[in-house]
C-alpha cells in the first residue's frame, strides 16, 4: 500500500518535472520586480506568494473558460530564481499528464491581467509574463484639446488689447480735432475783437489812464 | 561744410518717454534667441572658456565701433535708415534700402520661430506634457512606429508641430494649428507696435526685463540639478588649442555681429527718436557689454540643464544595461547598482563572455552624452524639452521657459519692425492724415500673409534657408558699406565733429582707428572667409525622413537648383540695392545735366541735420 503510494507520488513528481521546465511546451516565464515597484514597502517572495500566484492563475482559467475544473494543484511552478523569475504551466486534470494549450492560458491571463496585478500590488511592467503582450491603455483625451482652450484665452486678451488701443487712439484723435477746432473758434472771436482795431482785452486789462492835466489841479475846484 | 544744427526744433517726431526706455529697447533688440541658443553652443564646440578670447576681441574691434556708428548716425540725422542714408548722399541711399529689405525678410521668418514657441507654450498646460509620451498605434498593441524609433520629443517636434515633409521640394499642406498660432503672434506684434515707439516703449519694460528673471530662476534651479556641475565644467574648461583654428575666430566675429543686430536699420531708427544732445558713446558701450554679459549669463543655466540631461541619459544607459544583465543571469534585484557596475561587468565578462556579448550592451560614456551639442531650434525644442520632462513640476518649467523665449524673440521683433516701419513712415507711403495704426496694421497683415508659406510642411527648411542666406551675408556687406560710407563719403572729420557736438567731449583715438581701419578690414576678412566657407561644399540640408535607412538620423540632401537660385537671390538682393540706387541717381544726374531746360542739377547734398 505504502509502496503503491510512493510509486504514484514519484510518477506524479516526475510527470510534473517533465511538464514544467524552462522552454517547455505551453509553459510561460514570469519575471517579478518587487523592489522596483514598491521600494521600501517590498515584501519577500516566499511559498505563500507562490500559493497566491497559483490561486490567481487558477482563478483566471476558471473565469475564462467558465467551467470550474481548474484547481490550484493544476498550476505548476518551477525554476524559481532569486531574480524573482519562474516558469509555470497549467495542467489539464481531465486528461492526465497534459497541459492546457498556451493560447488558452494566454487569453485567460490577458482577460484578468488587472486582477492579477492588483493582487500583488504590481503593474504590467513589474509583473511580466514574457510571452504575453499587454494591451496598452490609450491616454485620456479630453473632448476639446487643452491647447485650444489656452489659445482661445490668449487670443481674446490680445484682441481686447488691440481694440482698446485703437478705440483710445480714435478718441484721442477726435479730442485733438475738437481741441483744434475750439482753438480756431477762439482765435476767430479774438479776431473779431481785433477787427475794431483795438483789442478789447487790452482795453479791459489796462488800468485807466489818469489825465495828468485834470488830476494835478485838485485845488482849482472849490471844496464842497 | 560742417553745418552744426540749431537747437532741436519741435518737428513733431515721436520721442522716448525716458532714456531708460531707449536703452532697454536697444538691449532688447540685441538680446534675442541667439544669446540663449547659439552662444552656449559656440562656447561648447570651440574650446569652452577659450572661446571668450576671440569673442571679446571681436566685441572690442568690431561690435562696439559699429554699434556706436549706427547709434550716432541715427541720433544725429534723426531719420530712419533710408532717410538717413539719403541725407548723407542720395548715391548711398541704397544702403538704407538694403537694410530695410533685410529687416523685412528677417521679420517674416523670425515671427514664425515665435509661432513655434507659442505652440509649445500653449501645449505646456497639459498633464502629462504631450512631448513626453508616444501616442499608440492603430491597434493599440504598441507605440506609433515613427515615435518609437526616434524619441517622443523628436516625434512631437517633427510630426505634431511641423508635420515636416521628407524633402524641401514637397511642400505639403498648410498646418492649421500653426496658422492659428502665426495669426496670434502677428496680432501680438501689432498690439505692441501699433503706434511705433509709443507702444513698444511700454511693452519693452516687460519683454526686456522678464527674460532676466526667468534666466535667474532657471539658474538657481539648474544649479541644484544632479549633473549640473559636470555640464558647467565641460562648458568652461578652456581648451586653448582650438584658437589655432581660423574657424573659431570667424565664428566669434559673426556671432558678435549678428548678436548685436547690426545693419538692420532698427538701431538707427531707435536712435533717431533721441534728443540730439545725448551721449551715444556711453549708450553703445553699455548696450554691447550688456548683450555679451547676457550671453554669458544665459549659458550657465543652459549648460547646467544640459549637464543634467547628459547625466540622466548616462544613468538611463547604465540602468538599461543593468536590467538586461539581471534578467539574463537571474540575479536578485538591486544586486548590481550604478556604483559597482564596472566591477560586476569585468567579473561577468571574464566568467561568461559569450553571454555578455550576446546581450549587446551599449557602452555608456558620460563624455559622449556631454559631447552631443545642439544649437538653434534643436536646443530649445528637443534637448531642453526633454530635460524639462525630467524635472519635477515640468509644466511650470515648460511654461516659464517658453514665455522667456517668446519675450526674447518679441523684443527683437520690435527692432526688426521698427526698421521696417520708420523708413516707410518717413517716405510717407500713406497720407499724413491717416493714422499710424493703419500703416502698422498693413505691415503686419502683409507679413502674416507672406509668412503663411512657412506653415507648410516644408516650412522649416525654408526658414533655415532664410536664416542662413538672408540673415547673414547681406548684413556683412551692408555694414561694410555703412562704415565706408560714413568714414570716406561723409568724411570722418565731419562725423567726429558731429559726435563731439552730441556727446560734449572729444572723440577718443580708439574710435578713430577702429572706424577708419580696423572695422572695415575685419568686416572684409569676415565676409570673404564666410563666403569661401559657404562655397566650399554644395549647399545641403538635413531632412527628417522616416523612410530613410539610417532613421532616426537625419538624411543629408542637396538643394535642388531652383532652391539654390532662391538662396542666391536672398543673399544678393539686399546688397545689390547699394550699387543699383547709386546707378539710378547717376543716370538721373546725367540726364538732368544733358537737358539744359531743366532745374539746375542737384549738388552733392552735404546738409547736416535738416530733418
Amino acid at each position: 500500500m505504502l509502496r503503491a503510494l510512493l510509486l504514484t507520488v514519484s510518477v506524479v513528481a516526475i510527470a510534473h518535472a517533465e511538464l514544467c521546465k524552462p522552454d517547455a511546451q505551453n509553459a510561460f516565464k514570469v519575471r517579478i520586480s518587487i523592489k522596483t515597484a514598491l521600494g521600501d514597502n517590498a515584501y519577500a517572495w516566499d511559498d505563500n506568494e507562490e500559493y497566491l500566484f497559483k490561486a490567481m492563475v487558477a482563478f483566471a482559467m476558471r473565469r475564462y473558460s467558465s467551467k470550474s475544473t481548474t484547481q490550484i494543484s493544476n498550476v505548476l511552478l518551477c525554476n524559481v530564481t532569486d531574480r524573482v523569475s519562474f516558469w509555470f504551466v497549467v495542467t489539464d486534470s481531465s486528461k492526465n499528464v497534459t497541459t492546457v494549450p498556451g493560447s488558452e492560458v494566454e487569453a485567460a491571463i490577458r482577460m484578468n491581467r488587472n486582477r492579477i496585478n492588483n493582487a500583488f500590488l504590481l503593474s504590467d511592467k513589474t509583473l511580466q509574463f514574457l510571452k504575453i503582450t499587454s494591451t496598452l491603455s490609450p491616454p485620456v483625451e479630453p473632448s476639446t484639446p487643452v491647447w485650444l482652450i489656452v489659445f482661445g484665452v490668449v487670443l481674446c486678451l490680445i484682441v481686447a488689447g488691440i481694440l482698446f488701443l485703437i478705440v483710445s487712439g480714435i478718441q484721442k484723435h477726435k479730442k485733438k480735432n475738437k481741441d483744434s477746432t475750439d482753438r480756431e473758434n477762439l482765435e476767430e472771436k479774438v479776431e473779431v475783437t481785433l477787427e475794431n482795431g483795438i483789442p478789447c482785452e487790452a482795453l479791459d486789462l489796462k488800468p485807466g489812464h489818469i489825465n495828468g492835466v485834470f488830476a494835478a489841479d485838485d485845488e482849482r475846484f472849490t471844496s464842497l | 561744410l560742417s553745418a552744426a544744427p540749431e537747437m532741436p526744433k519741435e518737428d513733431g517726431r515721436p520721442k522716448w518717454d525716458n532714456k531708460f526706455q531707449y536703452i532697454l529697447s536697444c538691449i532688447g533688440f540685441a538680446v534675442g534667441l541667439g544669446n540663449v541658443w547659439r552662444f552656449p553652443y559656440l562656447c561648447q564646440i570651440h574650446g569652452g572658456g577659450a572661446f571668450l578670447i576671440p569673442y571679446f576681441i571681436a566685441l572690442l574691434f568690431e561690435g562696439i565701433p559699429l554699434l556706436h556708428l549706427e547709434l550716432a548716425l541715427g541720433q544725429y540725422l534723426r531719420r530712419g535708415s533710408i532717410g538717413a542714408w539719403n541725407t548723407i548722399s542720395p548715391y548711398l541711399g541704397g544702403i538704407g534700402v538694403g537694410s530695410w529689405m533685410v529687416s523685412v525678410l528677417v521679420s517674416l521668418y523670425y515671427n514664425t520661430v515665435l509661432t513655434w514657441v507659442m505652440w509649445y507654450f500653449i501645449n505646456s498646460f497639459q498633464e502629462p506634457l504631450p512631448w513626453s509620451v508616444c501616442p499608440l498605434n492603430e491597434n493599440r498593441t504598441g507605440f506609433n512606429e515613427e515615435c518609437y524609433e526616434s524619441t517622443a520629443v523628436n516625434y512631437f517636434w517633427y510630426r505634431k508641430t511641423l508635420n515636416i515633409t521628407p524633402d524641401i521640394a514637397e511642400s505639403g499642406k498648410l498646418q492649421w494649428w500653426l496658422i492659428l498660432c502665426l495669426a496670434a503672434c502677428w496680432l501680438i506684434v501689432y498690439l505692441c507696435t501699433i503706434r511705433g515707439i509709443e507702444t513698444t516703449g511700454k511693452a519693452i519694460y516687460v519683454t526686456a526685463i522678464f527674460p532676466y528673471l526667468v534666466l535667474t530662476i532657471f539658474l538657481i534651479q539648474g544649479l541644484t540639478l544632479p549633473g549640473a556641475t559636470e555640464g558647467l565644467i565641460y562648458l568652461f574648461t578652456p581648451n586653448l588649442n582650438t584658437l589655432k583654428n581660423p574657424r573659431v575666430w570667424l565664428d566669434a566675429a559673426t556671432q558678435i555681429f549678428f548678436s548685436l543686430s547690426l545693419a538692420f536699420g532698427g538701431l538707427i531708427a531707435f536712435a533717431s527718436y533721441n534728443p540730439t544732445k545725448n551721449d551715444c558713446e556711453k549708450d553703445a558701450v553699455t548696450v554691447a557689454i550688456v548683450n555679451s554679459m547676457t550671453s554669458l549669463y544665459a549659458s550657465i543655466p543652459v549648460f547646467s540643464v544640459l549637464g543634467f540631461k547628459a547625466t540622466t541619459a548616462y544613468w538611463d544607459c547604465l540602468d538599461r544595461n543593468i536590467i538586461n544583465i539581471i534578467n539574463e543571469f537571474d540575479l536578485p534585484e538591486e544586486s548590481i547598482m550604478r556604483q559597482n557596475y564596472t566591477s560586476w561587468i569585468s567579473f561577468l565578462n571574464s566568467s561568461y563572455p559569450e553571454k555578455i556579448a550576446g546581450l549587446k550592451l551599449k557602452s555608456c560614456d558620460l563624455q559622449e552624452f556631454l559631447d552631443q551639442s545642439v544649437s538653434g531650434t534643436g536646443l530649445a525644442f528637443i534637448v531642453f524639452t526633454q530635460a524639462i520632462i525630467l524635472m519635477p513640476g515640468s509644466q511650470a518649467w515648460a511654461i516659464l521657459f517658453f514665455i522667456m523665449l517668446f519675450s526674447l524673440g518679441l523684443s527683437s521683433m520690435f527692432g526688426n519692425i521698427e526698421g521696417v516701419f520708420t523708413p516707410l513712415l518717413e517716405l510717407q507711403i500713406i497720407p499724413k492724415s491717416a493714422p499710424k495704426e493703419l500703416l502698422s496694421g498693413i505691415i503686419c497683415l502683409i507679413s502674416f500673409l507672406i509668412a503663411l508659406s512657412f506653415t507648410l510642411g516644408s516650412g522649416s527648411y525654408w526658414i533655415d534657408i532664410f536664416d542662413r542666406y538672408a540673415g547673414s551675408v547681406p548684413l556683412l556687406v551692408i555694414a561694410f558699406f555703412e562704415v565706408i560710407g560714413v568714414v570716406y563719403v561723409y568724411k570722418i572729420k565731419r562725423f567726429s565733429k558731429d559726435v563731439e557736438w552730441m556727446t560734449g567731449r572729444k572723440l577718443n583715438l580708439y574710435w578713430q582707428i577702429a572706424w577708419r581701419v580696423i572695422s572695415p578690414l575685419l568686416l572684409l576678412i569676415v565676409f570673404m572667409a564666410f563666403v569661401t566657407l559657404q562655397m566650399l561644399k554644395p549647399p545641403s540640408y538635413t531632412a527628417w525622413n522616416p523612410k530613410y535607412e539610417g532613421f532616426p538620423m537625419k538624411e543629408e540632401k542637396v538643394y535642388p537648383p531652383w532652391v539654390q537660385a532662391i538662396c542666391v537671390l536672398l543673399a544678393a538682393l539686399p546688397p545689390v540695392c547699394v550699387p543699383l540706387v547709386a546707378l539710378f541717381h547717376l543716370v538721373k544726374q546725367k540726364r538732368r545735366s544733358k537737358d539744359p531746360s531743366s532745374v539746375p542739377p542737384e549738388i552733392f547734398s552735404c546738409q547736416g541735420a535738416n530733418s
